[in-house]
């Protein structure tokens, strides 16, 4: 799934190693209705079976996954998580959640110089506390924040939301390139168009 | 792969799509299904406390008990029956469709219907996740409905709702103030659509009509678009512009303000 128009391969990208897809369903049907794998090595969704609210194995696949061996050329890679709300929905509290987070930033950003992308669900009025937690925490420790929502007058066929692009930097580094923007968007097959507001091509 | 939920139990229906303004299926209560029909085709049942007795295969940690019997079922009639690709069908390739009542409710040993602090509130959301993963790696699709009027928690619909791909609610008037208002005196029900599904793709058809209401009749079940009447009559018009006026307040106050009238289509 890619936004450019020319599109981005991500079964090559699989194939030459630039890619590491760990699907959680077919994660999740593995470790609860297939025989124990032989390497051994704990499954990263070993918590569904297992009970309890540790994330550590998932982290540990992160890991691996991500820290380059020897003969890899890749640097700077990046960690994007779909989605975080749904660890809550699988029993996780959400200090656990954002142990996990961290751990990850730590070993991603920091050691390898690369980048965290993660999403989570929210709504107006959730009820959802433990999930709001986990919303407002993420976005405390961000540094940018593309928040998506629909429009406040409703659906609309040629606008579908709107996205807020928010950079969070210190009071002292912000520059006038740090305000908030908002554009909106049209979804299409595989594409999404960005206009600003007010500039769509069904109101020109 | 569909995973719908709805508020009551009423007849299945199949969604066609919709090319005039109502759509709905023809059925009649007074008939049964033919012993034919029933016994030319495979069909398996689950009933819970039948299964009690037997001792589950899988481990899933803190899930009640019939969630954990329910999946268990479900994965060995996909294995037997060969939807997961292990046993290749010998007879034409066929869609395993699985129907669940009433998931949440007690009958499932559960107790989030009963309770503002259930004991166990992730059992019914780890449930649909893995019924997910069991349905993506296999060929089926699943219809659940959920007594969403019990469940006082509203946390946990909302994680329902995220972790299903569509999902349809049905709101009776029965007992409600909606019963009285003239725009529904034909009408038994609204529709509510919360979700429409996005499998592999960015966007699906979404349908420009967002007001739905149902008529459940003998013989017939249909889900029309919800219009105004034209205003004729004193009274419709004396309640329309009441409410007219109320948005207009509200309209006026500040502009990026909502306007939510009483009106179903006010906006």
């Amino acid at each position: 799934m890619s936004f450019c128009p020319q599109g981005v391969s991500l079964p090559a990208a699989k194939e030459r190693g630039q890619l590491v897809f760990l699907e959680g369903l077919k994660s999740c049907f593995e470790v609860l209705f297939k025989e124990e794998p032989p390497t051994g090595q704990p499954s990263p969704l070993q918590f569904i079976r297992e009970g309890g609210s540790n994330l550590k194995a998932l982290y540990e696949f992160v890991r691996t996954s991500l820290t380059p061996s020897e003969s890899d050329s890749w640097k700077c890679p990046v960690l994007l998580v779909d989605d975080v709300s749904v660890l809550l929905s699988l029993g996780m509290r959400p200090v656990d959640v954002l142990d996990f987070i961290h751990y990850c930033r730590a070993t991603v950003c920091s050691q390898l110089k690369g980048n965290v992308v993660v999403l989570v669900h929210s709504s107006e009025n959730s009820d959802d506390t433990e999930n709001e937690l986990v919303v407002n925490a993420l976005c405390h420790q961000s540094n940018l924040i593309l928040w998506a929502e629909g429009l406040a007058t409703g659906y609309c066929k040629d606008i579908h939301g709107q996205l807020k692009i928010i950079p969070r930097r210190p009071a002292e580094l912000s520059t006038e390139r740090d305000l908030p923007r908002t554009y909106q968007y049209k979804i299409q097959d595989r594409n999404v168009t960005f206009f600003a507001r007010g500039m769509s091509a069904a109101v020109l | 792969m569909k995973i719908a939920w709805r508020y009551q139990n009423l007849p299945k229906m199949e969604a066609s799509p919709a090319a005039s303004s109502r759509f709905g299926h023809y059925y009649d209560v007074s008939k049964t299904l033919s012993p034919e029909l029933l016994q030319s085709t495979k069909w398996h049942r689950f009933f819970l406390p039948e299964e009690i007795s037997l001792q589950p295969n899988i481990n899933i940690c803190n899930m009640t008990s019939g969630y954990t019997r329910l999946l268990q079922s479900i994965q060995r009639i996909i294995y037997q029956e060969g939807f997961d690709g292990s046993h290749p069908q010998k007879k034409q390739k066929n869609i395993l469709r699985i129907g669940i009542q009433n998931l949440g409710s007690v009958l499932w040993g559960e107790d989030i219907c009963c309770t503002d602090n259930p004991e166990d509130v992730h059992s019914l959301t780890k449930f649909l996740y893995i019924l997910r993963s069991l349905l993506r790696m296999s060929l089926s699709a699943c219809i659940i409905t959920v007594p969403a009027h019990l469940i006082q928690n509203k946390a946990i619909m909302e994680r329902v709702t995220n972790l299903s791909d569509t999902v349809v609610a049905l709101e009776s008037f029965i007992g409600s103030e909606r019963e009285t208002n003239p725009l529904y005196k034909d009408y038994h029900g609204l529709i509510h659509i919360h979700q429409i599904p996005q499998l592999n793709c960015l966007i699906c058809d979404v349908s420009d009509t967002k007001d739905l209401a149902f008529r459940l009749k003998r013989k017939l079940f249909t889900i029309e678009r919800l219009h105004l009447p034209p205003d004729l009559s004193d009274t419709v018009s004396r309640s329309s512009k009441q409410d007219l006026a109320e948005s207009a307040k509200l309209l006026s106050s500040g502009c990026g303000a909502m306007a939510m009238g009483k009106k179903h289509l006010d906006f």
